[in-house]
């Protein structure tokens, strides 16, 4: 690295680039750097720290020109759901396979058919494609979560951030984001740190909101406080101001403290101030929060829509539940048709508000299920892991709707053509959203890792989904 | 006079039936002035130390010893001028906080600060390294260097992590010197569920001898093995390259052994210890365990001097070396002399890492006062003050939760087996990093992906600031729990009430100014007693003061 020296080009940005990161609160004062010029002890002292990160192997965080996607709603179901009965039907494999869901549904793009429990999406065909040769091989959860949402291999020292924290790397604060909504959201729970900011960090975390969009009123956790007025709110606010005995005594100033009291300010912005109206659902008509279904899963679409509206660059749905060792069939009774209204909903919004051409949606999970129904005991009818071959919805943002990208063979076991590994979606993705797969992400010990992995790091492709863009 | 005789009520800190901080102002406020003047020199009058803060002494501080006398020299030569000693409010909190990752009760605060008898900072020292907590605190430390955690991308699996843990906890409860503590970590053979140290061998996502050699350079030497040359890795992988994994009849377990099977094959012609010395192997003995023998013989620098800053670290915030886990030719210390006494003094404690922790701990220098008397920009790196850091995520929850006297869910993504995890469970204490909460995740608790020291994110984020000012999760806490709840309905009314939060919350008497405030809040019309009550709660709960050690 070169921060001992002080003829390094980067320290004339010094200042910049300490205010860019003043919330992360590097452990030394903005005053401390610039005295010392970066040399000797201090420039040791700094070497992990975000602004050292910043200072030497940086990423351009500005996205190239003209990206054609601004905005990325991931809807992610947890626990993998099964291919075959949702957008790869096998009804000539029979019961064994089809169990009783063995029908089909014509969409309104000719020779596309998907489940049957999927009506309202066979009428927005158009609108998306299906890649059906989606494959990595992991049937073990944590394992294909992480390669689903980083395109990486697992092993080795690193763990690598998920496609959610690099957006938010290089359209975030970084790229001029100056949105005060966290651009990196999570309805409404985290789903694993492994899926998310990896060694980037917990800057690129997502937020959680916590809460239930399907209730009355949507508590996002932090932000909504009911039954406390915003009087009160600013009545002990002005207390705790009057009780900041050690910041008092700190005359000389301290970083720490300084970044505290910014973070302080953020989160009134969005406690007393306009950005944290987004999320009261009830500024919605009442016929429109209907369309998109009266459970937690619609309303989190609604809630997404809102947020991209605003441009939030990056919204994750953690949708769990697709875990169906037993009781397959009874729980995609329950789980299919309101995934069917959340995402049709969702979709036809986006378009009629003139979003879904800035706004990738990507809905699967992790892997698919086994395509012959384990009737024996303990399962009963149910689905195993399954990471041979799966299915993945993609639209918008510059994705071509009504294509299907790849196929599995008649019983949905192996692929049969074009094989698509996570990274080729996760690559194409970045295309559309402007980011240069060879950007160099900023890992803490300088080590040379690039937005996409290099043919060199040994990850399986397919190749970019040139058919659909 | 003992504090005993002093305190009717000594043994039961959380009685709700009677008021027990009734009396203690006049007695604290007394144990404070007496302290300070002690300190103070004849010319120094009461109403100047009054006015002060409730932070430092006010005179300047003594060097004690010679790693005081090495932080002096540098500070001199710098022109630093060094912090004055905290105050012994300061002092109770931060020591429960760096000992045992514990805050004090509002009786330990007031016990402390009643004592007047000398060298009661050493006797507390002395007393927190024997206590309970020690044990779970610190395992949770050398848990995150150790990557004890079930699930990905680890993957030790849930029993393996517990029976890790275990050993850990006994090693470190059972104060096992450092240097045997690192051989059996080195040599172990059997089982995952039943030898806990096997799964050092474990724990890390390349279990290749080059993978190996890495995390056990890391581990020990302080060293990022992937900063040396192909050659010094490849000799080092050597060490680890007949250590073999074999499965048995049980679900998930797995044997770690040294494979006699397998070749001894040197390299370069010959076999070398990382510091370049030749390294005896023979092809019946475990290489491991010569490597062992090697790294923990008395003198060797590449052990004695990466623990000893590691410890450093731990309890300065940062290592003589920076970071702690990065030591190499041109990463110098900031303070040579203090490092060469850090080692002796590793050496001279035989490992024993309790009596070392006490020599930091009773120096000035730990004692120092959070607040810079220096603007100098390598004070920080020199010690000049007690840095600020945000409370960790474990300690920060189990503060809230003893508070408040409330607690927390903890879930693990494992189904199966099922991993207990009961009620009052403290988070310091949880056995596997698998085993989370969204508080901790928030909070930055590391991931024990790698074992490197700055996984561990304490930075203080607008997403923090958000759950701590106004989630209902906190809001509950301070609105329900039962512990403050009964402070809140404190007999004598909002002095008293006032009072009691503070102990309870910062550790410390309010100053005349911040009773003053609180009083003034809980007079405004339209708010009554009970709302001011808590909004002082959370307004305390809040402050800069409670969310740092300082």
């Amino acid at each position: 690295m070169s921060l001992h020296h002080s003829d390094d080009p980067h320290l004339w940005n010094l200042e910049s680039e300490l205010r860019m990161f003043a919330l992360d609160g590097p452990p030394v004062s903005r005053r401390t750097v610039i005295k010392t010029g970066l040399v000797g002890a201090a420039g040791a002292m700094l070497a992990h720290s975000p602004l050292a990160r910043a200072i030497t192997p940086a990423p351009a965080p500005a996205p190239t020109v003209n990206p054609k996607a601004k905005s990325v709603i991931q809807i992610w179901l947890w626990g993998g759901p099964c291919h075959i009965d949702t957008f790869d039907p096998k009804p000539a494999a029979g019961a064994d396979y089809t169990g009783p869901l063995n029908g089909v549904l014509s969409t309104n793009v000719a020779g596309i058919q998907i489940g049957e429990l999927f009506p309202l999406l066979a009428k927005q065909a158009d609108k998306y494609s299906l890649i059906r040769s989606m494959t990595h091989g992991s049937n073990a959860h944590e394992t294909a979560a992480y390669m689903v949402q980083t395109g990486r291999a697992s092993g080795g020292r690193d763990v690598f951030p998920g496609v959610g924290a690099v957006v938010s790397l290089f359209k975030g604060y970084d790229a001029g984001y100056k949105g005060l909504l966290p651009p990196y959201i999570v309805l409404t729970e985290l789903q694993g740190r492994f899926s998310e900011s990896g060694f980037l960090g917990p800057k690129y975390k997502p937020f959680a909101t916590g809460g239930d969009p399907g209730q009355a009123r949507f508590v996002v956790e932090g932000v909504v406080a009911p039954g406390i007025s915003d009087e009160r709110q600013k009545a002990r606010r002005e207390l705790l101001h009057q009780l900041n005995t050690l910041e008092r005594a700190t005359t000389r100033g301290d970083a720490r403290l300084g970044a505290f009291g910014q973070c302080e300010q953020d989160a009134y912005e969005m406690i007393l101030g306009d950005a944290g109206k987004v999320f009261d659902l009830s500024q919605e008509k009442g016929d429109v929060r209907e369309r998109y279904g009266s459970n937690t899963f619609g309303q989190s679409c609604l809630m997404a829509r809102r947020l991209v509206e605003r441009g939030v660059p990056y919204v994750t749905i953690n949708h769990k539940g697709w875990d169906t060792h037993k009781q397959h069939f009874q729980i995609m009774r329950r789980k299919l048709p309101e995934l069917d209204r959340g995402v049709a909903t969702l979709l036809e919004d986006l378009k009629s508000r003139g979003l879904l051409d800035s706004t990738i949606v990507w809905v699967g999970g992790e892997f698919g299920r086994t395509p012959k129904v384990l009737w024996e005991p303990p399962w009963n009818g149910g689905r195993n892991h399954f990471g041979r071959v799966f299915s993945t919805l993609i639209a918008g943002g510059g994705f071509k709707g009504g294509h299907v990208v790849g196929s599995s063979d008649a019983r949905g076991e192996e692929v049969a053509d074009r094989p698509t590994h996570p990274c080729d979606l996760i690559a194409s993705m970045y295309e559309l959203l402007g980011i240069d797969p060879e950007a160099r992400l900023p890992h803490p010990e300088g080590a040379d890792v690039r937005a996409i992995p290099t043919v060199a790091a040994d990850v399986q492709r397919g190749g970019r989904l040139s058919e659909i863009m | 006079m003992s504090s005993h005789a002093l305190h009717p009520y000594h043994g039961t800190p959380h009685s709700t039936r009677f008021p027990f901080w009734w009396f203690w102002p006049v007695l604290i406020a007394g144990a404070w002035w007496m302290e300070d003047t002690r300190a103070a020199e004849p010319a120094a009058k009461k109403g100047a130390i009054v006015a002060s803060n409730p932070f430092e002494r006010p005179l300047p501080p003594q060097p004690q010893g010679a790693i005081d006398n090495a932080v002096f020299a540098q500070l001199a030569r710098l022109g630093i001028e060094p912090a004055h000693v905290c105050t012994d409010q300061v002092f109770v909190r931060r020591v429960y906080l760096d000992i045992l990752g514990t805050l004090p009760t509002a009786a330990e605060v007031r016990d402390f600060l009643l004592d007047r008898q000398p060298g009661k900072r050493a006797k507390l020292i002395d007393h927190l390294l024997q206590r309970d907590e020690f044990a779970d605190y610190w395992t949770m430390k050398w848990c995150d260097v150790l990557r004890v955690k079930a699930e990905f991308p680890i993957n030790l699996w849930p029993n393996a992590a517990q029976a890790y843990h275990r050993w850990i906890h006994t090693a470190v409860r059972d104060n096992l010197p450092y240097d045997k503590f690192a051989r059996a970590l080195l040599t172990s053979n059997g089982s995952n569920f039943r030898e806990g140290p096997v799964n050092f061998y474990r724990a890390m996502q390349s279990r290749t001898p080059d993978g190996i050699g890495r995390t056990t350079a890391l581990t020990f030497m302080g060293s990022r093995a992937e900063k040396w040359t192909e050659a010094q890795r490849t000799e080092m992988a050597v060490f680890f390259s007949r250590l073999d994994y074999k499965g048995t009849g049980e679900w998930k377990e797995e044997i770690v052994f040294f494979n006699p099977e397998k070749p001894l094959k040197a390299p370069s012609g010959k076999f070398v210890f990382p510091d370049g010395s030749t390294a005896p192997l023979a092809p019946e003995r475990d290489p491991r365990e010569v490597f062992a023998d090697w790294l923990i013989r008395p003198g060797n620098p590449h052990f004695t001097r990466p623990i000893a800053n590691r410890v450093w670290s731990w309890f300065l915030g940062r290592g003589v070396v920076h970071e702690p886990d990065d030591l190499r030719a041109d990463n110098p210390p900031t303070n040579p002399a203090l490092l060469d006494a850090l080692e002796k003094e590793m050496v001279a404690s035989n490992f024993d890492l309790r009596r070392f922790f006490r020599t930091i701990l009773n120096s000035t220098t730990y004692q120092f006062s959070s607040i810079p008397r220096s603007e100098k920009p390598e004070a920080e790196a020199n010690f000049a003050f007690y840095p600020l850091r945000r409370l960790d995520a474990e300690v920060l929850v189990d503060a809230l939760n003893q508070i408040s006297g409330t607690t927390e869910k903890y879930t693990s993504p494992i189904p199966e087996p099922f991993t207990f995890i009961p009620e009052d469970q403290r988070s310091i204490a949880l056995p596997d990093g698998s085993i989370t909460s969204s508080f901790l995740e928030t909070f930055g608790r590391p991931g024990r992906d790698t074992g490197i020291e700055a996984e561990r994110n304490n930075r203080v984020t607008a997403a923090q600031r958000l759950h701590l000012l106004n989630s209902t999760h906190v809001r509950r806490k301070i609105e329900q729990g039962p512990k403050l709840q009964a402070l809140y309905r404190a007999r004598g009314g909002n002095r008293e009430i006032i009072d009691a939060l503070y102990y309870t919350i910062l550790s410390r008497a309010p100053t005349d100014q911040e009773r003053q405030a609180a009083l003034t809040y809980a007079k405004q019309p339209g708010i009554d007693s009970r709302a001011a009550a808590q909004d002082l709660a959370w307004a305390l709960v809040n402050t800069a003061e409670f969310l740092f050690r300082h």
